[in-house]
């Protein structure tokens, strides 16, 4: 049974900090099919067009047929674990760092036989098991076989918790806590158990309805804090950066213009200043400290939040500009997610579509709520996704962008405003 | 299938050679390889220009391969082979050199393996062993064999009922047939407790289960038989041998080699059974795997495996003679040389040339290689059958 | 003459016998910036990038490139800024005449009423009454309205917002009228963030601060600050905008020159302490 997670004592600050050490990321491009479908928090296996084959190692021609014509199709990941090991070995100072280890080789009900980290509540072979895809500390997708039934602190155990980013005794830094998503995200987060919430907020004049409220949260700390002011991200990464476990950028300036809607650069160059610059801010000031924490004990930094967009993957005219100011901060983010990459800590786009609030009031429904999208949030930082498309609209965007992003375009052309 | 082949008529293996192990060198493979040319040379009198056929295998020899080593020790060559089939190369190297000699390709064919071992050769070969590997097995706690072997330990001590003692029965025999082996890195003798209550490794194997990586070198020489003669070499004859590779694949974990496929065949071309062999080398990277080339050589049925090494004694004195010269488990692995190590053990001891302990009127001998964790499962597997010469 | 009389004020300026106030806030990021309603066009907050500093990017050197609207900090309004003054000659920062720059300043002492309410409102009863306590105000003189606003110095409160919008105080329509009608002023200073009413939206016509003195050629001035550091009458203001092409106004360094004779005002509870504007709120 797996133990449940214990706050971790304070840090003794005479010690060195361990410095991150990863898995081994080295993929075959073919390999790197798993990998993107473990982003999306997917099990995908390739399959044979031909015979029906499902194939494991990843490779490039049938293990039967030689047909090239391989599709990588989602798995549920039920199967019968035929053997296990407990190393207390390894040739890699990630894993001898993390010693003992369990694995276990598994025979997948689809066919192939998979090796994969066995979680500790696994019953020794032979026994059911459930295979997921998770991205791990290299960046690369990680099989991993839990219990044919959930049990109870299951997210807690040792090895899985390597390969999520749990906000549980976790420091965390919402940085616009005062948009209808940014103020439920705060609260989703102290309810995961997060022992300390930075709330951020700019403007202090402007006070939403129900901000106050956070501040009454025991575990809730206000900040002062504005994307658009190099020197008070400096500052107040100055003060907390050193402390950040978690980084969830959620400041959005979303205006609803496209080109000729409005006269001027002063809206885009406002969306461009949060959202992309605030960014780059954030990410120049941020990051170096969390860098060196990677594997900073077991609250250690572990994950950077973009609350991107769906209209980043293809402009959505209406939001013309918008669009543009999220596509230019995807394209950053995976920039950071390269630059985080030494050290362990992923980075994870989240890309909802439309969010129930005052900027896309005139678009129709269905619109993603913030309390779901803030669940989301929090879903995504206790699995092993690290691409989230969140509600119905994102899901849907994402499937015809993957189809062909080409028609995608057309059809967002000629929405109706 | 009984498919009758060709014998190997009077194609004869020569000159078993070691070049000393040593636990780290900062030499490159080269060195060592060129040691065991060196010592062929020395014991057989050829000269390097008489050598017109090279088999070579090695993990170190990167960026080089049979090729580069041409160059290398002035070597001109009219019949060249790379074998990188791990600890299955020594069995293939000797079926490839025989079939150059008998058709004439070659006249003497030297058979070469060897490697360095530098402190970080062993993590940085298993990182890059195999597209499969590296996708999809090392990424997994990087134990390398160490985890592979265990899964399939566990799994047939599960199946049959072996037992830790089994193997520890095999690893302290060995042991004392190493004892008397000059090369040996192992030295002390190995109780069956010391066995039992080592450093776990991967559950279930602990340290004396696991090979150590050393550097060195192993070598023979292929010749037709009057040739050997007129060097008054002593030599032995191939009876039969066999190879495979990626044998029953949908297998869901490795419980048997591909051996099982072929014995059979291999003593039809011997014209001789199991009984009558005198001593045996397995390719002993982990003791489960002397195990099951026990049962799928023929010396008895799939799972009887713990039954019968009970009931036998494995030293060179004993009741099924068995890695005499130690095997890598006591001798220690240098490499690819591993893949040659039994092979070389039964040359010696069917020539009459044994190094340390002796095996009584060794007349048959069969060495058995295995190899290549590809992903879960060696997939080369091969043996051979050879009889004392004159 | 005229000579002389310069000669003599830097001399009264070295002795210190001539005083010079500083009536600017200093231009920070933390310094609010007047909102609109979203739809609108904004003003920008003032925002400063390093360029370098004795580093990599300029080894030798420390400098900064700056952003910001015409209308942020402490700043001066053109005729051109409002749609009253958009047609009058002269009326954007680089067009109008230097000579307007310096003028005499009559400071109206509103801090009672506005610690009061809010919202206060000047009216024509009150610059009357003035005007019978010190003199009538002369043409072509700034008339600054004291209230202590830049005392607040949490944005929070300086901002003053909320459901129904900003309450600060300014003038009535009525005042305006009077001021640019009967008096011929040369331009309206405040201590808030618009030289109108938090509230004038409400007021008819709404602004009237901006449509009348705009409307008429004159100026505004925002975001001063130690007004209770001059004397009611007798202060030299020296206000010259950054002299930018059609420009609606521009931030800028606003002193006052200030004789020693002059009386210093009764209710000042920062005697010759000079202020620096706002301080960064203090972080948990």
């Amino acid at each position: 049974m797996t133990r449940p997670l214990v706050r971790p004592p304070r840090k003794n600050p005479i010690l060195r900090t361990r410095v991150p050490t990863l898995p081994p990321g080295g993929r075959s491009r073919v390999a790197l099919g798993l990998t993107a479908a473990a982003a999306r928090g997917r099990l995908e296996l390739q399959v044979c067009r031909d015979c029906g084959t499902v194939q494991y190692p990843p490779r490039e021609a049938c293990r039967v047929c030689l047909s090239q014509r391989l599709d990588w199709r989602q798995q549920d990941g039920a199967g019968e674990l035929v053997s296990d090991t407990t190393l207390h070995h390894s040739n890699e100072l990630f894993y001898r760092e993390r010693m003992p280890w369990r694995l276990g080789m598994i025979k997948l009900d689809c066919g192939p036989v998979i090796v994969a980290h066995l979680h500790g509540d696994c019953a020794p072979a032979p026994s059911r098991v459930r295979v997921r895809a998770h991205i791990d500390r290299a960046g690369q997708a990680a099989l991993i076989a839990i219990p044919e039934k959930d049990t109870s602190n299951m997210a807690d155990d040792r090895q899985l918790r390597e390969m999520t980013c749990d906000p549980k005794f976790r420091k965390v830094l919402v940085t616009d806590a005062k948009t209808a998503l940014g103020h439920t995200l705060v609260e989703a987060v102290v309810a995961a158990g997060a022992d300390l919430v930075w709330a951020g907020y700019a403007e202090p004049w402007k006070k939403p309805p129900g901000f106050e409220r956070l501040s009454k949260l025991p575990q809730v700390s206000l900040v002062p804090l504005d994307l658009t002011d190099s020197r008070a991200v400096k500052d107040l990464a100055g003060e907390i950066g050193g402390r950040v476990d978690i980084l969830i950028n959620t400041a959005d300036h979303h205006r609803n213009f496209g080109i000729a809607a409005r006269d001027g650069i002063e809206v885009a160059r406002a969306e461009m200043d949060t959202n992309y610059f605030g960014l780059l801010r954030l990410a120049q000031e941020f990051a170096p400290a969390m860098r060196s924490r990677g594997a900073d004990g077991q609250s250690s930094a572990v994950a950077w939040v973009n609350l991107l967009s769906v209209f980043a993957l293809s402009n959505f005219p209406p939001h013309g500009t918008y669009s543009a100011s999220k596509a230019a901060a995807l394209s950053l983010a995976q920039c950071l997610r390269a630059e985080f990459a030494p050290a362990g800590v992923r980075v994870i786009n989240v890309f909802p579509g439309p969010i129930d609030d005052e900027w896309n009031q005139a678009l129709p429904p269905p619109k993603i709520a913030p309390v779901r999208l803030a669940a989301d949030i929090v879903e995504a930082l206790r699995g092993g996704a690290e691409d989230v498309f969140p509600g119905d609209i994102a899901q849907d965007w994402l499937s015809r962008w993957r189809d062909n992003p080409k028609a995608l375009e057309r059809e967002l052309a000629v929405m109706p405003r | 299938m009984n498919n009758r082949r060709a014998a190997y008529d009077d194609v004869v293996v020569t000159t078993p050679v070691t070049v000393p192990y040593m636990r780290y060198s900062i030499r490159g493979a080269h060195w060592f390889l060129a040691g065991a040319l060196a010592e062929v040379l020395r014991r057989s009198g050829l000269g390097k220009d008489a050598i017109d056929g090279l088999c070579v295998s090695s993990f170190t020899l990167a960026p080089d391969t049979a090729v580069g080593l041409t160059q290398h020790l002035g070597l001109t060559l009219r019949w060249l082979d790379h074998i990188p089939m791990g600890g299955a190369c020594g069995i293939v190297a000797l079926r490839r050199a025989a079939r150059a000699v008998q058709s004439g390709d070659a006249t003497a064919v030297a058979c070469i393996a060897g490697d360095t071992n530098h402190t970080d050769s062993f993590r940085q070969n298993l990182g890059t062993f195999s597209q499969f590997a590296r996708d999809a097995s090392y990424p997994y706690g990087s134990g390398g064999p160490n985890a592979s072997f265990a899964f399939l330990t566990s799994y047939y001590m599960r199946t049959y009922g072996a037992k830790a003692e089994d193997f520890g029965k095999l690893c302290v025999a060995q042991r004392s047939n190493a004892l008397k082996f000059p090369y040996a890195l192992m030295k002390k003798p190995l109780s069956l407790d010391e066995y039992l209550t080592a450093r776990p490794i991967a559950d279930p194997l602990r340290l004396y289960d696991c090979v150590m990586p050393c550097a060195g070198a192993e070598a023979f020489l292929v010749l037709r038989r009057d040739e050997a003669e007129k060097l008054g070499l002593p030599y032995a004859r191939i009876l039969a041998t066999i190879e495979r590779h990626n044998a029953y694949p949908d297998d869901p974990i490795q419980y048997r080699g591909g051996w099982a496929l072929d014995c059979d065949e291999m003593y039809a071309q011997a014209e001789i059974g199991p009984t009558d062999i005198d001593l045996v080398a397995a390719y002993d990277d982990y003791p489960v795997i002397n195990v099951m080339q026990i049962e799928d050589l023929g010396f008895c049925k799939k799972g009887e495996g713990p039954d019968f090494v009970r009931r036998h004694s494995f030293t060179a004195d004993g009741s099924f003679p068995f890695n005499t010269s130690g095997g890598q488990l006591s001798v220690g692995q240098a490499g690819a040389a591993g893949g040659f190590l039994g092979l070389v053990e039964i040359i010696r001891q069917v020539t009459g040339q044994p190094l340390g302990a002796v095996v009584a009127e060794a007349r048959l001998g069969l060495a058995s290689g295995f190899g290549m964790i590809n992903y879960d499962r060696g997939l080369c597997s091969g043996a051979a059958i050879l009889a004392a010469g004159q | 003459m005229s000579e002389s009389v310069l000669l003599q004020l830097v001399a009264e300026l070295a002795s210190g016998r001539v005083r010079v106030v500083d009536l600017t806030q200093t231009l920070s990021p933390d310094f609010p910036q007047i909102v609109l309603p979203p739809e609108m066009g904004q003003a920008w907050p003032f925002r400063i990038e390093e360029a370098s500093r004795y580093d990599a990017r300029g080894p030798g050197w420390y400098w900064n490139n700056f952003s910001c609207s015409e209308h942020t900090g402490t700043h001066f309004d053109a005729p051109i800024h409002w749609i009253s003054g958009r047609h009058l000659p002269d009326n954007s920062t680089d067009t109008i005449p230097a000579t307007r720059f310096i003028a005499p300043a009559c400071v109206l002492d509103c801090s009672r009423e506005a610690a009061a309410d809010a919202d206060f409102l000047l009216t024509i009863d009150f610059l009357r009454n003035w005007e019978r306590r010190h003199r009538r105000i002369p043409a072509g003189s700034w008339v600054l309205m004291r209230t202590d606003w830049s005392k607040r110095l949490d944005p929070v409160a300086y901002q003053n917002l909320d459901e129904t919008g900003q309450h600060t105080p300014g003038p009535d329509a009525d005042a305006v009228k009077f001021l640019v009608d009967e008096r011929q002023v040369l331009g309206f200073g405040s201590e808030a963030i618009g030289t109108d009413a938090g509230q004038a939206f409400h007021l008819k016509p709404p602004y009237p601060c901006h449509y009348y003195m705009h409307g008429s050629g004159r100026f505004g001035l925002q975001c001063l600050t130690n007004l209770d550091l001059l004397p009611p009458t007798g202060a030299i203001v020296i206000a010259a905008p950054l002299k930018i092409k059609e420009g609606s106004g521009s931030p800028l360094r606003v002193v006052a020159l200030v004789p020693t004779t002059a009386r210093a005002p009764a209710h000042s509870s920062h005697k010759g302490v000079k202020k620096k504007g706002l301080i960064r709120k203090q972080r948990r």
